[in-house]
């Protein structure tokens, strides 16, 4: 089996991020990045497919060239090849710009699964594996959070994947390769890099594909305008002092103020 | 204009979140202007629920294939409908399902859906919440066609006129083939054992990533206990099986409104404030001053909570002596 995982390089969890001069991105000097944490899980899943019923897992992952440290980390972990397509205005294009751009480089590829993370933990889109799967003609079925191969017949395959429901209701959904999944946090338990695949992540294949080679559209039917601090919804009172003095003071705004405890 | 809402249904009723969607779509058009569309393999109920509001139509999408729900179905219906109708705006509640269709039925239309958004100003520019909720985004429509839009379940209070007249009631059957649904969804299940009922709970101590690690946990367990609480956790931590399913709080947990809701190292994204944001009292430890938790909160303290929750439950013990 054939899988293609999408995985998006974003500022890292913890990352302080500011608003630029322009106030229509984030400064990006000094940001870390790191895999978009869906994605680190959509590859989990795209590796143990593999390690049960044997094929390929390619990544792809489209951003300017620092996006390279995250397809090498894919590598390391297991992936055997990658594409790169290197897009240095990623944040002007909207979600269907981003899809056409991956489908465009997917397509010659001919999968029989298309895996991607369900949102961005940046942007949170949460729409480039649904689009993407519209562009192919492929069927796809979101928030999933485990996927098995239940009948193979030639090159087809009949898939059945658990997805996730609101309100800690679920559903298993059938659908038949190729398809795309977009992939839900905590289905499986992520692997970290070994050393061995660390070092064998040098060798495998990276290609790199232009953004302005694959022929789309980079015009937006939606523009992100501004970014802006969010507005408070409730006055805190944010209680100062050491750690014992503050606790202190906690309990007391609970106790008398609040009337919560 | 020309919007037309799509209403969800919900335990046989128009959801909540489709009524807050709706009341959205006012600040694109009057009601006049607004056509409520319930969609399904049956839709007398809801088309009836939806014309005691004051839209200028309800329109039943209905089909067999419909049911149950397909995105494969969706998209060919109301695409069909769309070019039908030639709205200005489309406007959905942000749902699982919606997550699920809509950015490919937008694309359909060559648009991008604006997801998720909170706030609708004049332009009309789209808010929408960016970096988990750290940061805003405005957004403007760019291209000619319809602009697809999704409203963020809670960001608009569901306040709509009732209708005077008779709200007109169409039908429309869209062409459907079986063959074009390629998939096939089961019944939904509950996932976990029920063992907890944390929405009967009066105090909550819930706790996030900033734990760190599974061996961290007895200190919250010990602040909890000292306050007579129940643990309750974020994604992260239940996805990582340091806490079972059932004490997931959020959008795909459980829902909570105790007396009492301390966060613990919990950032406050959306998914996990729309299941707590009810609590009569919020409280949250944080050393981020600028996490997003802080905007519901009643009471913080920034700081490592490593030291302020063993302090806290000394503080708790000292105090209930
Ligand atoms: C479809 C969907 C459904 C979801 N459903 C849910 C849901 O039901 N429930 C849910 O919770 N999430 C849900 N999520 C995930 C959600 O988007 C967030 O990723 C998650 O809530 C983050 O959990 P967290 O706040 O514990 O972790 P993080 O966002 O990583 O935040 C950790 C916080 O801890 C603080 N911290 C770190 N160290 C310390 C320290 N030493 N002292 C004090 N503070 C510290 C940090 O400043 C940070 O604010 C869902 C996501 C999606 C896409």
């Amino acid at each position: 089996m054939k899988i293609i995982v999408a995985i998006k390089q974003v500022p890292e969890r913890d990352a302080q991020v500011h608003i630029d001069s322009s106030g229509q991105w984030i400064e990006e000097a000094n940001l870390q990045y790191a895999m978009n944490e869906p994605d680190a899980y959509a590859l989990e899943e795209a590796l143990q497919l593999k390690e049960k019923a044997g094929g390929e897992v390619i990544v792809i992952s489209t951003g300017p060239e620092r996006v390279s440290q995250t397809i090498r980390e894919a590598l390391a972990k297991g992936a055997d090849r990658a594409i790169h397509v290197v897009c240095d205005d990623l944040a002007a294009r909207d979600a269907l710009g981003v899809a056409r751009l991956l489908a465009a480089a997917i397509q010659p590829e001919s999968p029989d699964l298309l895996l991607t993370g369900l949102q961005s933990e940046d942007l949170g889109l949460g729409q480039t594996g649904v689009i993407v799967a519209e562009l192919l003609g492929l069927p796809h079925a979101s928030l999933i959070l485990q996927v098995e191969i239940i009948a193979k017949e030639g090159s087809k395959a009949q898939i059945k994947a658990r997805r996730e429901l609101e309100e800690g209701w679920f559903q298993s959904i059938e659908l038949p390769s190729p398809a795309v999944l977009t992939i839900q946090s905590g289905g499986n338990k992520l692997r970290y890099a070994t050393l061995m695949g660390i070092k064998r992540a040098k060798t495998k294949e990276v290609r790199t594909v232009h953004a302005a080679d694959l022929g789309v559209s980079a015009a937006p039917a939606v523009a992100l305008e501004a970014i802006t601090l969010p507005k408070k919804q409730k006055s805190t009172q944010i209680l100062n002092g050491s750690a014992e003095e503050a606790a202190a003071a906690l309990v007391e705004k609970l106790k008398f103020e609040a009337r919560v405890l | 204009m020309r919007v037309l809402v799509i209403l969800e249904e919900r335990g046989g009723h128009i959801s909540r979140t489709s009524w807050e969607a709706a009341t959205a779509a006012l600040r694109l058009a009057p009601m006049q202007e607004i056509t409520a569309v319930v969609i399904g393999a049956q839709t007398e109920l809801p088309a009836a629920e939806a014309a005691a509001k004051a839209f200028g139509k309800v329109i039943r999408v209905e089909h067999p294939l419909l049911a149950p729900y397909t995105s494969d179905g969706y998209c060919a219906a109301l695409h069909q409908l769309i070019q039908q109708e030639g709205p200005t705006q489309v406007v959905f509640p942000h749902t699982y399902q919606v997550r699920d269709y809509a950015p490919a039925l937008a694309c359909r239309s060559g648009q991008a859906l604006i997801g998720d958004v909170i706030e609708i100003a004049d332009g009309p520019v789209f808010t929408r919440q960016l970096m988990q909720g750290r940061l805003n985004g405005s957004y403007r429509h760019a291209g000619n066609g319809p602009c697809f839009v999704s409203v963020q379940a809670g960001a608009f209070r569901a306040e709509l006129p009732d209708a005077a007249a008779a709200t007109p009631i169409e039908t429309f059957t869209p062409a459907i083939d079986a063959a074009q649904i390629r998939t096939r969804p089961g019944e939904p299940f509950r996932g976990s054992a029920q063992t907890v009922d944390l929405g009967s709970a009066q105090w909550i101590v819930s706790v996030g990533r900033g734990i760190r690690e599974a061996e961290n946990l007895p200190l919250v367990q010990e602040l909890a206990t000292a306050l007579g609480a129940e643990l309750a956790a974020s994604r992260p931590i239940c996805d990582n099986g340091w806490l079972p399913m059932e004490r997931q709080v959020g959008s795909s947990g459980q829902s909570v409104a105790p007396r009492l809701y301390l966060a613990v190292g919990i950032s406050g994204a959306i998914q996990h404030l729309v299941g707590m944001k009810g609590s009569q009292c919020i409280v949250a430890i944080n050393k981020d001053p600028d996490a997003p938790i802080f905007e519901v909160a009643d009471y913080g303290i920034v700081g490592d909570l490593f030291e302020v929750v063993p302090a806290l439950t000394e503080a708790v013990k000292a105090a209930k002596q």
